[in-house]
């Protein structure tokens, strides 16, 4: 009989990853609630040393598979060693992360095991005894929620990046580390040819603030003052698909229905009228801040604050204000 | 292997039975990340020469998606039509494809990371599970050399370079920016309507049925609902240094986020 919740955790570059607390923490609410035990599967080079901080956030008990050739996530050597953990442990909730990553080795667990899966979940909540799972499709425009069917066990679900609360981190607990055997494949097919970090560049998808422009930017050039507000704030610049088709920023960049659908604790629109793809990728921020000379923008239907004002003015003016708050602090 | 999506200009409504959308008055396209899938095999093809098959799974209204990819270039397509399928989770959905992928020969299978509609960001992947093989995810450059296909891939705070010995399945990240799929030309509207275009049944995948359909999913919409409106925010008063300072004030005092 499948029992207790199982978190697959994310390791790179010798840590775990941030969103990683976040599941674990969301992980321990559901074990909690279900009166089960929490589990951890933690895969990575280098990973055992560093297993047992997974325990200030509630994990009991942490599966660890320390491989140099974990090094780098590659499927076809993370899903069979997750895959056997999982059939010897048979949780009866497993999470994950729904980064890059966190939604590869999902669905490939979820096809290997034959499971039901719900991708870049929002709330998770256990009623009757399962897991209800709501995530946003449309990008947002419209939300819904998912139950399994009777007996379908795992019931699998990753988190988005950002919109679980983490726990305040207990020291005084810690996790029991094990290291089961695991059948690896000798070497991997795929090979990861070349690692380029984008040096201090916050990721928008798990960025806390966003400042975003558009069309009314005017020109790639006028970017630089978006990039000096989100520098101040420690966030990311974002853009609209209008300013990504022109060349004026990076794709990586767009906000929207085809691009990132983003839930920062704070987005700044900048020049943005509001188009309803932009509108759905950002609607679900937690405050949100519209600048835009056109008080008919559609934006401001979706903002807390709107600041009709022309943005050359506005934004300087903001920096200037934001840099006393910070010589106050 | 393309989806046929609503329009991203649709306004959504829920349907009268609480779990669907209402698809009354919605224009139907090609999944824009699809949509860049077949532009990538379409280059593919321009520079090596290769055949592109369109694969779909129904309803029959697909078949105007696989006539514009036809139209774009595209040598022949395939649909998966049939009511058995209905219902499916996306495990559902890849059995489906997958089966039908077993009967065609290919190097390289390309497709959207998701579909605009339900996001499930997971169809494409489990394809590859089911025909073990590798997948690259979310592709913003691909290039096929030697029995192999290179792609870029952005993930946090990073971007890598990454390669698999065909056959593979690589699904397509980016923007309409990195991928511009090309229009369909008349000549191209006019050769697709003479272009094969096969609908197949489960029967003819050799799949059991007892594997799709909604008695088979494991996983089910249970509702579904709008996002609760938000609150009607406030304008900041002021001229622009005082809004400045106003905004500051609210960010920091009442909203407590900076």
């Amino acid at each position: 009989m499948a029992q207790g919740v199982c978190v697959i955790t994310e390791f790179r570059g010798g840590a775990f990853r941030r969103v990683s607390f976040e599941v674990a923490s969301e992980g321990r609410r559901l074990a909690d609630a279900l009166g089960e035990p929490l589990t951890a599967i933690a895969l990575g080079d280098g990973v055992a040393a560093a297993a047992a901080v997974l325990g200030h956030y509630g994990v009991e008990k942490v599966y660890a598979v320390d491989q140099a050739l974990l090094k780098d996530y590659l499927a076809e050597t993370y899903a069979p060693a997750a895959a056997e953990i999982l059939k010897t442990l048979q949780p009866r909730v497993v999470l994950s992360a729904a980064s890059v990553d966190g939604k590869d080795l999902s669905a490939r667990l979820a096809a290997r095991l034959g499971a039901g899966l719900a991708q870049d979940c929002t709330a998770l909540k256990i009623e009757g005894g399962a897991l209800r799972a709501q995530r946003p499709v449309y990008a947002g425009k419209a939300y819904a929620w998912y139950e399994w069917a009777d007996g379908a066990t795992p019931q699998m679900a990753s988190c988005r990046p950002n919109v679980m609360a983490c726990l305040p981190p207990d020291p005084s607990r810690s996790a029991v580390v094990e290291t089961p055997a695991v059948t690896l494949p000798a070497a991997a097919k795929c090979r990861v040819l070349s690692v380029e970090a984008a040096a201090g560049k916050v990721d928008l998808a798990e960025a806390q603030t966003i400042v975003s422009g558009g069309r009314g930017m005017k020109g790639p050039e006028n970017f630089a003052i978006l990039e000096e507000l989100a520098q101040l704030l420690g966030g990311a610049v974002g853009a609209s698909r209008a300013t990504v088709d022109a060349g004026w920023r990076p794709h990586s960049d767009q906000v929207g229905q085809t691009g990132k659908v983003v839930t920062p604790t704070l987005y700044i629109a900048c020049g943005i009228s509001g188009a309803i793809q932009h509108l759905a990728g950002m609607g679900s921020s937690k405050f949100i801040v519209a600048v835009n000379k056109d008080p008919e923008a559609p934006i401001f239907s979706k903002a807390d604050y709107g600041v009709v004002e022309d943005l050359f003015q506005f934004v300087p003016a903001l920096i200037e204000e934001l840099k006393k708050l910070k010589a106050a602090c | 292997m393309l989806k046929q999506v609503p329009d991203t200009e649709t306004v959504i409504k829920i349907g009268p039975d609480g779990k669907s959308i209402a698809t009354s008055d919605i224009k139907w396209v090609i999944n824009p990340y699809d949509e860049y899938a077949v532009e990538a095999a379409l280059r593919l093809k321009d520079s090596q020469g290769a055949n592109v098959t369109l694969l779909s799974l129904g309803p029959q209204r697909a078949v105007e998606s696989i006539r514009s990819a036809l139209a774009m270039g595209a040598d022949q397509g395939i649909l998966v039509d049939d009511p058995a399928t209905e219902g499916s989770d996306a495990l559902g959905k890849a059995r489906v494809l997958a089966a039908a992928l077993k009967q065609l020969p290919f190097d390289l299978i390309v497709c959207g990371h998701r579909a605009v509609d339900d996001d499930e960001n997971q169809v494409g992947i489990m394809v590859a599970e089911l025909l073990d093989i590798p997948h690259l995810a979310l592709a913003v450059a691909l290039e096929v050399a030697d029995g192999r296909v290179r792609v870029e891939r952005p993930i946090e705070g990073a971007k890598l370079k990454l390669e698999a010995p065909l056959p593979a399945l690589v699904t397509l990240g980016g923007a309409h920016a990195v991928w511009n799929p090309r229009y369909a030309s008349l000549p191209g509207i006019m050769k697709a309507k003479k272009k094969p275009l096969e609908i197949k049944k489960l029967a003819d995948l050799e799949l059991p049925p007892e594997q799709v359909g909604a008695a088979a999913a494991r996983v089910r919409v249970a509702s579904l609902e709008l996002p609760v409106p938000r609150q009607a925010g406030v304008l900041v008063p002021g001229d622009t240094a005082g809004k400045a300072r106003e905004l500051v004030r609210l960010l920091h005092e009442e909203a407590k986020v900076i």
